[in-house]
């Protein structure tokens, strides 16, 4: 059970190749890309809006609303489009990952609804749309804490690599993938999830390289949402 | 000891570290954590003295008292009118407000503001999110009839009113043109022709994206000079 290469020969702690763009959807309030190998999602953010049902609302704070979808030609076996039980619960989860980084107390009995969707996917679609997430809420000027930085990391055989591709998630000799959002100033974790196992040893070191993931990511958020408004546009006003 | 991170003027990404130490006190879009100072918002910088606050770069229009707004009529009531002000909530505006001249009760309240009607008005009161209450009493402040609504990012308003509406002036000086920007992104522009409202049109439009560049007003000038010199004589 030696895992001694990577399929895509990286190294084990370098993520795939990334990129993100922020006000790719015009009529959105906020929108953004991030692209992480071959894993491509989009995120919209509209609001903040009345919410109905109205029974919803809560008038001490806005609420946030995702949902999250694959698109029909996303994957290489045609996926039925609509909800299904998969997307629902990443939608959730997608939810309490950027909720701690929101506040909402100035949007009472509104909703902001974020829509994310994945074109491409090759494993990390989550991690993928908590990023393009966070940085469309940005872009849609909510203010946040902070933002969330998404990346997955795992065990792949007996290695614990960064950012697990679709051919390593599937390892015939047994692969664990735990997907991290990290809210990148304090390190504050805001999503952990796990699929396989792993020894508790394994999990911290694993944890590490996510933190470390994370910060790369952040980066080029960062940069992303910079570039929207014109690099450092010191001459501003 | 307290350190500023950043310089006046960059822009900066929630939840990037503005400065270090008490020293500096948190406005508006920033918050303090600990002994730092973070910012909330995808904004500018903006430093006076130990004030350190940011001026928002995008986003929705948020209401606040006193903003001149443009809005459309909505529904109408026993007792006023709901004016949609692209808000999530709509705004009142009450009997007692909606007209200098004096309103019967029971009057027909379509026949001062039918639905659809575009109004300015300005915001007297928001308590909650949920209740903005509307005035028509002020200068400037009516239905519009005729003209043409365009609509801005809000946070790009400033910009396009200028330093005591001096954007906005140049603009009406050399068109012709009646303009009232609303701070919730819409501006009203009725010209005497098409042509004029298109060139007011387009140089509030080129306001909008080359705000963030250095020597605005001398390119509108320009801008606007050019095309008044092509089309319109």
């Amino acid at each position: 059970m030696v895992y001694s290469k990577r399929v895509d020969s990286r190294k084990f702690d370098q993520p795939r190749e990334i990129e993100a763009r922020v006000g790719i959807i015009k009529r959105a309030d906020g929108s953004a890309y991030f692209k992480i190998g071959k894993t491509i999602a989009i995120a919209a953010v509209y609001g903040p809006r009345e919410l109905y049902p109205a029974f919803k609302q809560n008038p001490e704070t806005g609420i946030l609303r995702c949902n999250y979808d694959m698109m029909s030609f996303s994957v290489t076996e045609r996926k039925k489009p609509g909800p299904t039980r998969r997307s629902v619960e990443i939608s959730l989860v997608t939810e309490n990952a950027l909720l701690p980084a929101l506040d909402l107390s100035l949007f009472p009995n509104t909703v902001i609804d974020v829509f994310i969707q994945i074109i491409q996917a090759d494993a990390g679609t989550r991690c993928a749309g908590i990023s393009a997430a966070a940085m469309a809420l940005a872009d849609a000027g909510i203010p946040m804490k902070d933002l969330v930085s998404s990346i997955s990391v795992g065990k792949v055989g007996d290695k614990i690599v960064l950012d697990l591709n679709k051919e390593e998630e599937d390892y015939e000799e047994g692969s664990t993938d735990i997907p991290v959002a990290i809210m990148p100033r304090n390190g504050e974790i805001s999503l952990l999830q796990l699929d396989g196992d792993v020894e508790k040893e394994e999990l911290l070191q694993a944890l590490k390289l996510a933190k470390k993931g994370c910060d790369e990511i952040y980066k080029i958020q960062r940069q992303a949402l910079k570039e929207r408004y014109g690099g450092s546009a010191q001459d501003e006003l | 000891m307290s350190d500023l991170l950043v310089k006046d003027r960059t822009i900066v990404v929630p939840g990037e570290i503005l400065a270090e130490g008490m020293d500096y006190i948190p406005s508006y879009g920033v918050f303090r954590e600990q002994n730092r100072i973070v910012a909330m918002q995808l904004g500018l910088v903006s430093i006076n003295g130990r004030v350190i606050k940011l001026i928002p770069l995008s986003g929705r229009y948020i209401p606040k008292k006193a903003d001149v707004v443009i809005g459309k009529v909505a529904d109408i009531g026993f007792y006023g009118w709901r004016v949609d002000i692209g808000w999530a909530f709509q705004a009142n505006l009450g009997l007692k407000d909606a007209s200098s001249e004096f309103i019967e009760k029971g009057a027909d309240l379509s026949q001062y503001y039918d639905y659809g009607d575009i109004i300015a008005a300005q915001i007297t009161n928001v308590s909650g999110s949920k209740i903005i209450d509307l005035s028509m009493k002020g200068p400037g402040l009516k239905k519009l009839k005729g003209g043409k609504i365009i609509e801005v990012s809000p946070s790009k308003v400033p910009r396009i009113i200028g330093k005591q509406g001096s954007m906005v002036n140049l603009i009406k000086e050399k068109t012709n043109c009646k303009i009232i920007v609303g701070q919730n992104g819409k501006i009203w522009i009725s010209g005497l022709n098409p042509e004029t409202e298109l060139l007011a049109t387009n140089s509030i439009y080129k306001i909008e994206q080359e705000s963030h560049l250095d020597g605005l007003t001398d390119r509108i000038k320009e801008f606007l000079d050019k095309g008044v010199k092509n089309g319109l004589q």
